[in-house]
């Protein structure tokens, strides 16, 4: 149970043993949301501060709530509140915080690297939450606690992540992730969607929706951007929902029963997901937010707790 | 008096004369003297066991002076330039103002005059303001010192525009400069595409956005007549294309820089912004054809496209951040340390590309050690061992990719007119 990294960056650097740790340390914290108190002593006195660049209610509370339920201090510092929004830069904003002794900070962020960036510059532990186009660490490791409830490991199980490849952070950051635990990834949407040379990721392509949910034994939908009209990449929302969006119909013809149907959210209804499928028997999307609290409660407390505070 | 000096005992390498042997070069008044005995008073200048060669020349660079006196100036650049071994440069259009006009070329050479160290070469705007819109002033432009047009920094969009600017310009002898880069398609990428831009999920511009354009550009030369040459060639297909251009006997040239030579787009994994530039750092694949274009003669010269900018506009979000680097001061040990040491292209070709064959492509003098030229002159310590640090630099701005590297080889000293230059 060794984890002796400053921060989470990425689900690339991380080994599978690394991946697992996240997951059962995640898993044991899980009751806490049970609790009648939902408070425990493990971060108390330290403080985490949410730095988030980009729009985000479920990925920040979820951090907020994390950290509260730890006894830690949280601040949350949106770009559109502060100096970035005077013109301060990235770098400088950093600084400024990390000379408030932060113990962790949370870093949300349009650019590709920019967690990077921040722990090139800062003493203090950085947790990727999104950067980019890049990974989004912390998804795929509740996506990953979803998995294993349901399915009860990972090995071997096959998945199917369908949408725009392209753009998502959270697609990346599960092929990495899934591929070191033995699960087999299919990638699936339209060309334009699909990045160049994802094969060398590791995983399979496929351009139809029918052939990529055959035989899964889960479908990771992703959100579509309204703005991918602009660049050409697809013709309409309204084409798109036709060959990509998931409906009850194709599900039972095409899908197993026992199919897993996860969404990173927000879900756009009707276009990636019909609203039977999202709210239906397959869907797991709920649970995947409920696992989002731990997971975060379990990042928090692998890079900023103490290991007496680990067994709280 | 005449006043002589003698480099004594260096390895001299002239590849414009066919030379690579131990000799004295005297230098009379500031210009390389005849073989024979050397007058009495001589001061002498021992460069045993080091290598003597024409001076450097770098045909694309960034001096940013007028209007961004806060990366670079010419007095900085040129400081920089003879640190590195150059004893010319020739610097691009795209300042504040634009080097559209005459009084932009006239005011780049009167700093070059009052605070330059090397030789300054103004090239001009192709096009008024770089805007692809309309031809700048090219005539008066090449009769105040321009010696190429350029819009380099963007790329003339309008076919039609680009082929009247061939045109123009045929009288005057001077080659167009294209930086060939199809807007559309490399539609604001930030790096190569590839699989490592898939893996960092940053937007990437195709290796097509550079062979489409060169394509184009090779097509209008061929129909105009023109010299057009192609900077900072980076990807197989437009190695190809000029390949196959100049079997056809098209009036195209290319160059590389040092980085396009030695560093993959695996070293963006850093995030590092100082691995941005355009073009992007490309394939394996890629750099392996550069390298060989290089070693054929379709690519004709090694120029850095030293690109000054401030820390601040190269520490931050690698999307954000400003294209290019800095080149002038390690270019020419990075070439010795990753290219002729392991034995990949031959000392002589190096030279070469760096004196007699950028002088060829802008008519410029210098580029040999012919008796009668301006004794422009670099010495290099081939065995000489140093590390990358960019807080020591002449120029103004340290956004470089080679920062700590540790690199065997580099230029000792720099002679411009016959006098060692000092930094």
């Amino acid at each position: 149970m060794g984890w002796t990294r400053k921060d989470l960056l990425t689900m690339r650097e991380l080994d599978a043993s690394e991946i697992v740790t996240l997951v059962d340390t995640a898993q044991s914290l899980e009751e806490i949301a049970t609790r009648e108190i939902k408070k425990v002593p493990a971060l108390r006195g330290k403080t985490i501060v949410n730095l988030f660049y980009e729009n985000s209610t479920r990925t920040r509370t979820s951090f907020e709530i994390a950290g509260k339920w730890l006894s830690a201090d949280v601040i949350n510092f949106s770009a559109s509140g502060s100096s970035a929004a005077k013109g301060e830069s990235f770098v400088d904003t950093a600084k400024n915080i990390e000379a408030m002794s932060p113990d962790v900070v949370v870093v949300r962020h349009s650019s590709s690297g920019a967690s990077e960036i921040l722990a090139r510059q800062m003493r203090c532990s950085i947790v990727n939450a999104g950067d980019g186009c890049h990974e989004h660490p912390t998804q795929a490791l509740l996506d990953l606690l979803t998995i294993r409830e349901r399915k009860g490991r990972f090995e071997g199980l096959q998945v199917a992540i369908v949408g725009d490849i392209a753009h998502s952070r959270v697609a990346r950051s599960n092929i990495h992730a899934m591929r070191k635990l033995g699960m087999t990834v299919t990638v699936a949407g339209p060309p334009t969607l699909i990045p160049p040379f994802v094969g060398e990721l590791g995983v399979k392509v496929s351009h139809k929706l029918e052939d990529a949910i055959r035989d899964v034994d889960v479908i990771m939908m992703l959100r579509l951007q309204n703005e991918r009209m602009d660049g050409g990449l697809i013709p309409s929302l309204r084409e798109y929902s036709r060959y990509w969006g998931l409906t009850l119909d194709k599900l039972a013809k095409h899908a197993r029963p026992d199919v897993l149907i996860m969404h990173p959210g927000p879900v756009n209804r009707g276009v990636e997901l019909s609203p039977e499928v999202a709210d239906g028997p397959y869907s797991v999307i709920l649970d995947q937010v409920a696992k989002g609290v731990a997971v975060r409660m379990g990042v928090l407390i692998l890079l900023a707790g103490s290991k007496a505070a680990a067994q709280a | 008096m005449k006043k002589t000096t003698i480099l004594k005992g260096g390895r001299v390498i002239d590849p414009a004369n066919g030379v690579d042997a131990v000799q004295d070069i005297v230098i009379t008044d500031g210009r390389i003297a005849a073989a024979g005995p050397a007058p009495k008073g001589a001061e002498i200048i021992d460069v045993a066991g080091k290598v003597v060669c024409p001076g450097f020349i770098d045909i694309h660079v960034h001096f940013r002076e007028p209007g961004f006196e806060y990366k670079e100036t010419v007095g900085t650049g040129t400081r920089a330039a003879a640190a590195g071994g150059f004893t010319a440069v020739a610097c691009m259009a795209n300042t504040q103002p634009v080097n559209d006009n005459r009084s932009i070329t006239d005011y780049i050479l009167a700093r070059a005059k009052y605070e330059g160290v090397v030789r300054v070469y103004p090239i001009g705007a192709v096009t008024k303001g770089l805007e692809g819109k309309q031809l700048s002033e090219m005539a008066e432009l090449a009769e105040a010192g321009c010696v190429a047009f350029s819009d380099d920094g963007k790329c003339v969009m309008d076919a039609n525009l680009y082929r009247r600017a061939m045109e123009y310009t045929l009288p005057f002898g001077t080659p167009i400069i294209s930086h060939a880069e199809d807007c559309n398609l490399s539609h604001g990428g930030a790096m190569n595409e590839g699989v490592v831009s898939t893996e960092l999920g940053l937007p990437a511009q195709s290796a097509l956005a550079e062979d489409v354009m060169v394509a184009r550009d090779i097509l209008l030369a061929e129909l105009t007549g023109a010299h057009v040459h192609i900077a900072h060639i980076s990807t197989a297909g437009a190695v190809r294309l000029v390949r196959e251009a100049k079997a056809r006997g098209v009036r195209v040239t290319s160059e590389v820089t040092p980085h396009h030579l030695v560093l993959t787009d695996g070293a963006v994994r850093s995030f590092d912004p100082n691995t941005k530039m355009a073009p992007p750092l490309r394939s394996k694949r890629d750099v392996e054809a550069v390298l060989e274009g290089l070693s054929d003669g379709t690519i004709d010269c090694i120029a850095t496209d030293h690109a000054p900018h401030a820390t601040s506009e190269k520490e931050g979000e690698f999307d954000h951040s400003a294209f290019g680097i800095v080149g002038l001061e390690t270019a020419v040990s990075v070439l010795l340390d990753r290219l002729v040491k392991p034995g990949i292209v031959p000392l002589t070709t190096i030279i070469k590309r760096l004196t007699a064959d950028p002088a060829r492509l802008l008519n410029l003098p210098g580029g040999s050690l012919t008796a009668g030229a301006a004794a422009d002159i670099t010495v290099l310590d081939l065995d000489a061992e140093i590390t990358v640090q960019p807080l020591k630099f002449r120029s103004k701005s340290r956004n470089t990719p080679f920062a700590g590297w540790k690199l065997t080889g580099a230029p000792i000293m720099t002679i411009v007119d016959g006098a060692v230059v000092t930094v």
